[in-house]
């Protein structure tokens, strides 16, 4: 059975939840190889072999973490050429996609980004212009470099070898150019990753302020969700900019998005329209959010989140 | 120091935007035109940093005729002058087919730095800054949100989900932006007049070197096969807040299994 090579997205010897996405889809076109880069490749062996990988090449040399997504392009080509792989699969997150684009270069393979379902002769939906349009596109020269969205599989275990296989390549002077010289961690909390999470919380302008945005973190929390917010409220600064939703921000589909005091501009829908169900509390109900809530309350939110947050507490206790 | 600035025209995200369906590809008639916000960050950076430390800002945009108007903008706001990238022969191009030509035009043109936006509104697919520094051979510093010069050594933040990571490297780079960067300028009068005398060279594919049968439609590696618009989402329970909104809020998540 021909290889399919899964590029494992992960935090130390964490599995990120979108790598068991992957070698979930891998397993229907053949056998999932997952390569790991850097550290914790042994220790995650058993998380990967749950979900059906039937082997793990790990390449564990610092230079993978130290320069900038280059060196795992190179890796991959190598395997490439090596395995000849039917189908190369990566998250379709920031770093995920520019693996894929040097690699494309480096193979001249098709490669095909934010693919949200992949059917047996290889035809990967996509939705285009925020949402509005479903895609169907096809890679149609060599190993198809395709890059999958977070949240649009769901990751089923079944039993796999997971066969430990060392990779120790020489990467080149050239794919050592950008060099990372510090890693600057922002995050707040133990909140699940915005682009992972099953449950995402926005908050809008209508929020008011940077301390206010604490109501939208309580919110998250007392639904295990992670954070996000509007461009509005990251131009103003009441938020990290890695957190805006959004045409210029991330893009996220989760189970359940809730969209407090967010009025719904083209620009925040594009990055959130495709989420499965989505709340919405805002006090003005020409808000176009509404057109897309599955519920909505039209309220003050200062009123509405807090006695949310207090039900979802009762009802969870 | 020699920057150039990539500049790509898309259609209006406001506009209702479409494919067509004699060949699957952008309908640019269907929509207004206007230059890719992203962009409009990456050129205001290279226009700051040309003021820092002196040189010379080029700008580079692929697309049709009507891109034209998307390059002028660009002079308007500064710089010193365009290379349009024009031929019939590039309608339908992929990231590879657009890279590879983009790749030859900034090689003739020679740089120090390429700036452009991390993305661009219509395709997203965020692959073209790796392209081509891959393509050029050159260090990838992609997504940042702040840029530093000393000498040929150049410092960036690059945004990430957890935070930022410092890069550095050696000039020449290829450098993309995001939008937390700076404050784009608005065009003055002055600029806009000036912009009308700043030499704009066109280009065909013959003009770059680069092989036909690696651009457009048929050079493409990907092809879209169908398209379709989704249906619009069912209309759901909206409710006013008479003092149990919160709680009829939560009665929803428990429905739906949330909670």
């Amino acid at each position: 059975m021909a290889e399919i090579l899964v590029l494992a997205d992960h935090e130390g010897e964490t599995v990120k939840k979108v790598t068991l996405e992957l070698v979930t889809l891998a397993r229907r076109f053949g056998e999932a190889a997952v390569v790991w880069t850097g550290q914790g490749g042994e220790a995650a062996k058993d998380k990967l072999a749950e979900y059906g990988a039937a082997k793990v090449y790990i390449a564990q040399g610092s230079e993978y973490d130290d320069y900038v997504v280059a060196p795992k392009a190179e890796l991959l080509a190598w395997l490439v050429g090596q395995r000849n792989p039917a189908l190369v699969l990566l998250p379709s997150t920031a770093e995920g996609k520019e693996v894929g684009g040097r690699l494309a270069v480096k193979t001249g393979s098709g490669i095909l980004t934010d693919v949200v379902g992949l059917s047996d002769d290889l035809t990967a939906e996509q939705l285009i212009f925020g949402g509005a349009i479903n895609v169907s596109s096809k890679v149609r020269t060599g190993s198809p470099i395709i890059a999958i969205r977070p949240n649009a599989i769901v990751p089923e275990p079944a039993a796999g070898a997971a066969v430990v296989e060392p990779v120790d390549i020489t990467i080149s002077d050239q794919a050592r150019q950008a060099r990372v010289l510090e890693r600057v961690v922002q995050q707040r909390g133990a909140r699940p990753e915005l682009t992972e999470a099953s449950i995402v919380v926005s908050g809008g302008r209508g929020v008011g302020s940077a301390d206010n945005m604490a109501l939208i973190e309580k919110l998250a929390d007392s639904l295990g969700a992670a954070v996000g917010a509007s461009r509005a409220v990251t131009d103003a600064g009441w938020y990290p900019h890695q957190f805006q939703v959004g045409q210029t921000g991330k893009t996220v589909s989760p189970q359940l998005y809730v969209a407090v005091g967010i009025s719904g501009a083209i620009q925040h829908r594009a990055g959130m329209q495709t989420s499965k169900t989505i709340m919405v509390v805002n006090k003005d109900p020409e808000a176009p959010i509404f057109e897309l809530a599955d519920f909505g309350v039209v309220g003050d939110l200062f009123k509405v989140v807090p006695q949310l947050v207090e039900e979802i507490g009762k009802r969870t206790s | 120091m020699n920057i150039v600035v990539c500049v790509k025209q898309v259609p209006d995200t406001w506009s209702d935007r479409t494919l067509r369906a004699s060949d699957n590809t952008l309908d640019r008639a269907a929509a207004d035109a206007e230059i890719n916000e992203l962009d409009t960050y990456a050129i205001e950076e290279g226009l700051r940093l040309a003021e820092a430390h002196g040189g010379e800002v080029t700008f580079v945009s692929m697309g049709p005729e009507r891109a034209l108007e998307s390059i002028r903008k660009a002079l308007s706001m500064g710089g010193d002058k365009a290379v349009h990238l024009v031929d019939d022969a590039l309608h339908g191009s992929d990231a590879l087919g657009t890279s590879a030509v983009l790749a030859a035009v900034i090689g003739q043109i020679g740089f120090d730095l390429v700036i452009l936006g991390s993305e661009s509104t219509d395709a997203r697919t965020g692959v073209l800054p790796a392209m081509l520094a891959e393509r050029l051979g050159v260090p990838q510093l992609s997504y940042a949100s702040k840029v530093e010069i000393d000498g040929t050594t150049i410092t960036i933040n690059r945004q990430a989900d957890y935070g930022y990571d410092r890069v550095e490297a050696t000039l020449p780079a290829v450098v993309s932006v995001v939008e937390k960067i700076n404050e784009p300028r608005y065009p003055s009068f002055k600029g806009i007049m000036a912009s009308k005398k700043k030499p704009v060279q066109t280009m065909s594919v013959a003009d770059t070197g680069i092989d036909q049968a690696q651009v457009g439609l048929d050079g493409a590696a990907c092809e879209v096969v169908t398209f379709a618009k989704r249906p619009a989402r069912q209309a759901g329970t909206v409710v006013a807040d008479e003092g149990a909104g919160g709680t009829k809020a939560a009665d929803f998540l428990v429905s739906r299994k949330f909670i």
